[in-house]
């Protein structure tokens, strides 16, 4: 960086009513490795600069020196809370390259697995949510319960975090025989833990207090700084790729789209994003069920995976909604089994953006729980 | 009260004896300690559905013994540019305040420390020391997360302390004395002679009960507050403040900021057994009464609360520092205030 002043907070005159506190990177709070630059005059939050770069590995370029199926291990390292929706795009973008037609039950696999890991991933959210006002325990009850899930994962391809799951054109491993039985498990104990967080953290009176009316987020703002996910829809914007420009098999099954509505506070506060990701969990559940019932018993998941991965000169972008919001790969080939150029849009990275807007003049407290309701993964803001 | 002390009567007021008289309650407090860290260590894991600490001896009881020694092991960190005299003197200014509290705490009939007739405000005027400890902490760390957080805890000290005082205060007019023995005195007999159902008298007290009951939360609930404990854990927020006050502290010194923590979440709970819930007496009125049995009630009643305290604990949210002070000044207080008058003008009228 040459413009070394963007970087830096700018002090025209000294004030001496205000303070500068670095958060981070090494805080108990910033989810990661982000430091933030924040000013506060007392209490207040004056000024905030997100710092990145920590976890920063250069995957764009590591891409360019890599043939295509040895790239997917290091997508799922990108947001690592949720690697199998981040294998989604990637994969669908060679697939759309290379014209292929994946088989009928490797889709109802991926939508499954997706949905499954679109559930932990809002475990993990709501429980950390949780944790930045102080409740210790819901975020335990929602570990135990992504352990369920997690479990799934293992026997399905062996890994429990970062699982190369997804093939071009197909997967790594057909379903094992007590999937169904399992799955239908996870989402009885989802539902019930969710029912069970409503009352211990959601509703809680002090919750409330805390997430309502601060971090507001006007759904031009969210549109204007590019905002996906829960964080858009936490504004009351109802967009959700999986509806609006359906990929996949999303169009056969019945679900709806969680939004903001203000119902404790004012649009777009922080409870409003924490709410849509519970919402949306019960959504997921609905999903899973409906694929479930429909899958064909019989498909081999490997059919359609070509022996040798090449793709013809041309660029493609292909996007998919992760749990975070709207992810996408755009991917420049030049003929041979190497990219000549991957770029990734990282949702958290999009998201993150918005902090500076959204947490002025609120208190210092107030600060963590935004970036909170935020819900980033450093390993995708920073890659 | 003439025989405060058993301890004055078998060996006479010699040094001998108030030596013994001051060590007591420090032999109390450092076994105490070892049990609360357990329970909170254990309590804490029931609630959220895990099995705690196993490992440490037969289930996990020698965890709190490997923790202090753990503690003691670890490099005693002073900052660089950090005010030396005042950054080493802040945990044992915190743990003086803790302990002097217990010089009036009637474990039993026959033993209290130092039976003055003015106990309960003592109580009050020591439990301060400790706000200057975290103040010279905060500031003498040399970190910008302590000062906020020695700010925060100063500010949330005194607003606590009034609705807790008028609590008190109320008791005190109910008891019509400061002395801690006469007030477990007054509480004599069956449970319903305890100051939270109104102390003893004719069944026409009945009205009075839901003002001492709410005077009773009030207390508990500002007890919390200047215990720092959740949901008023805002000096050492962890989310924001990464430790608060005690950021820098490490080793020893931090483990006095710990002990003095669990040691003042007893002497909160005791303070509150002996004006609300009957001290030393037992609930059933002779039965199981005594000054052997007073201090198995006592201790009994306020580990109870220290239990409540820990369950708080694991269940509630954090207030934010704006928030702590409306609920402080706003809600506890006025409602401190009438109960506070209702209870005289039951007094008045009896």
């Amino acid at each position: 960086m040459n413009d070394k002043k963007i970087l830096e907070l700018e002090y025209s005159t000294h004030d001496s009513d205000r303070m500068r506190i670095n958060v981070g990177p090494q805080h108990p709070s910033t989810h990661g490795v982000l430091r933030l630059e924040v000013e506060i005059d007392g209490e207040i939050v004056t000024e905030v600069v997100p710092h990145l770069g920590y976890l920063h590995r250069s995957f764009e370029k590591h891409c360019e020196n890599m043939t295509y199926p040895q790239i997917t291990p290091y997508i799922d390292r990108m947001d690592y809370i949720s690697a199998m929706n981040n294998e989604w795009p990637y994969v669908m973008a060679l697939e759309k390259m290379m014209d292929i037609k994946v088989p009928e039950k490797v889709d109802y696999i991926r939508v499954i697995i997706a949905e499954l890991n679109r559930i932990a991933n809002h475990q993990i959210a709501v429980a950390t949510f949780g944790m930045d006002a102080g409740a210790f325990t819901p975020f335990l009850y929602f570990f135990r319960d992504r352990e369920y899930i997690l479990w799934i994962f293992e026997k399905l391809c062996g890994a429990r975090l970062l699982y190369n799951y997804f093939r071009v054109g197909g997967l790594s491993a057909d379903i094992y025989p007590t999937f169904k039985e399992e799955c239908l498990d996870v989402i009885k104990k989802v539902r019930k833990t969710n029912a069970e967080v409503m009352n211990l953290l959601i509703n809680n009176k002090i919750f409330l207090q805390r997430t309502t009316k601060i971090g507001i987020l006007p759904a031009d703002v969210a549109i204007n700084y590019a905002c996906s996910g829960p964080v858009l829809r936490g504004s009351g914007v109802k967009y959700d790729l999986r509806k609006d420009e359906t990929y996949s098999i999303y169009n056969k099954f019945d679900f709806d789209i969680p939004v903001g509505k203000g119902a404790a506070g004012i649009l777009g506060d922080c409870w409003d994003r924490n709410m849509v990701r519970m919402d949306e969990m019960e959504q997921s559940c609905k999903i899973i069920e409906q694929a479930l019932a429909q899958m064909p018993a019989e498909g081999d998941v490997k059919a359609a995976i070509p022996k040798k991965i090449k793709l013809p000169k041309g660029e493609v972008y292909m996007r998919a909604e992760g749990p975070k919001g709207d992810l996408g790969f755009y991917i420049v080939s030049n003929g041979s089994d190497k990219p000549e150029r991957v770029k990734a849009r990282g949702t958290s990275f999009v998201n993150l953006s918005v902090i500076p807007e959204i947490s002025k003049g609120y208190m210092f407290a107030d600060l963590i729980l935004i970036l909170g309701s935020i819900d980033i993964v450093l390993g995708e803001v920073d890659r | 009260m003439d025989n405060v002390n058993f301890l004055y009567d078998l060996l006479g007021e010699n040094v001998l004896s108030i030596a013994l008289v001051v060590c007591l309650p420090l032999v109390f407090v450092l076994v105490y300690a070892l049990i609360a860290i357990l329970a909170e260590l254990k309590v804490s894991a029931w609630i959220q559905e895990r099995v705690g600490p196993m490992r440490t001896g037969p289930w996990g009881i020698l965890q709190p013994i490997a923790e202090v020694v753990k503690l003691l092991q670890k490099e005693d960190i002073t900052p660089d540019r950090a005010s030396k005299l005042l950054y080493n003197m802040a945990p044992f200014i915190i743990f003086t305040g803790a302990y002097a509290a217990f010089a009036v705490i009637p474990f039993s009939e026959y033993f209290i420390p130092a039976g003055i007739n003015l106990g309960l405000f003592y109580v009050f005027a020591v439990g301060s020391i400790s706000a200057i400890g975290l103040v010279m902490g905060g500031w003498a760390s040399n970190n910008k997360y302590s000062l906020m957080g020695a700010m925060r805890s100063v500010a949330q000290l005194i607003s606590y302390e009034i609705p807790a005082a008028m609590a008190i205060l109320s008791i005190v007019v109910l008891a019509s004395s400061m002395n801690m023995q006469e007030i477990n005195h007054a509480q004599t007999g069956w449970f319903w002679n305890w100051f939270i159902f109104g102390g003893p008298g004719p069944i026409s007290k009945i009205w009075v009960i839901p003002f001492t009951m709410v005077l009773c939360l009030i207390y508990f609930i500002s007890s919390l507050a200047e215990t720092n404990r959740v949901p008023f854990d805002i000096p050492e927020g962890e989310s924001e403040l990464v430790a608060g006050f005690h950021t820098e502290y490490s080793g020893m010194k931090f483990a006095m900021f710990f002990f003095a923590e669990y040691a003042n979440m007893f002497v909160v709970a005791a303070i509150l057994t002996t004006i609300f819930l009957g001290g030393w007496n037992s609930p059933f009125n002779t039965f199981m009464q005594g000054p052997i049995w007073g201090s198995f009630w006592f201790v009994a009643k306020a580990c109870s609360v220290v239990l409540v305290q820990i369950w708080i604990r694991w269940t509630l949210p954090r207030y934010r520092v704006d928030q702590l002070m409306y609920v402080g000044w706003k809600v506890l207080l006025p409602i401190s205030f009438v109960c506070f008058i209702a209870v005289s003008l039951f007094v008045m009228l009896k």
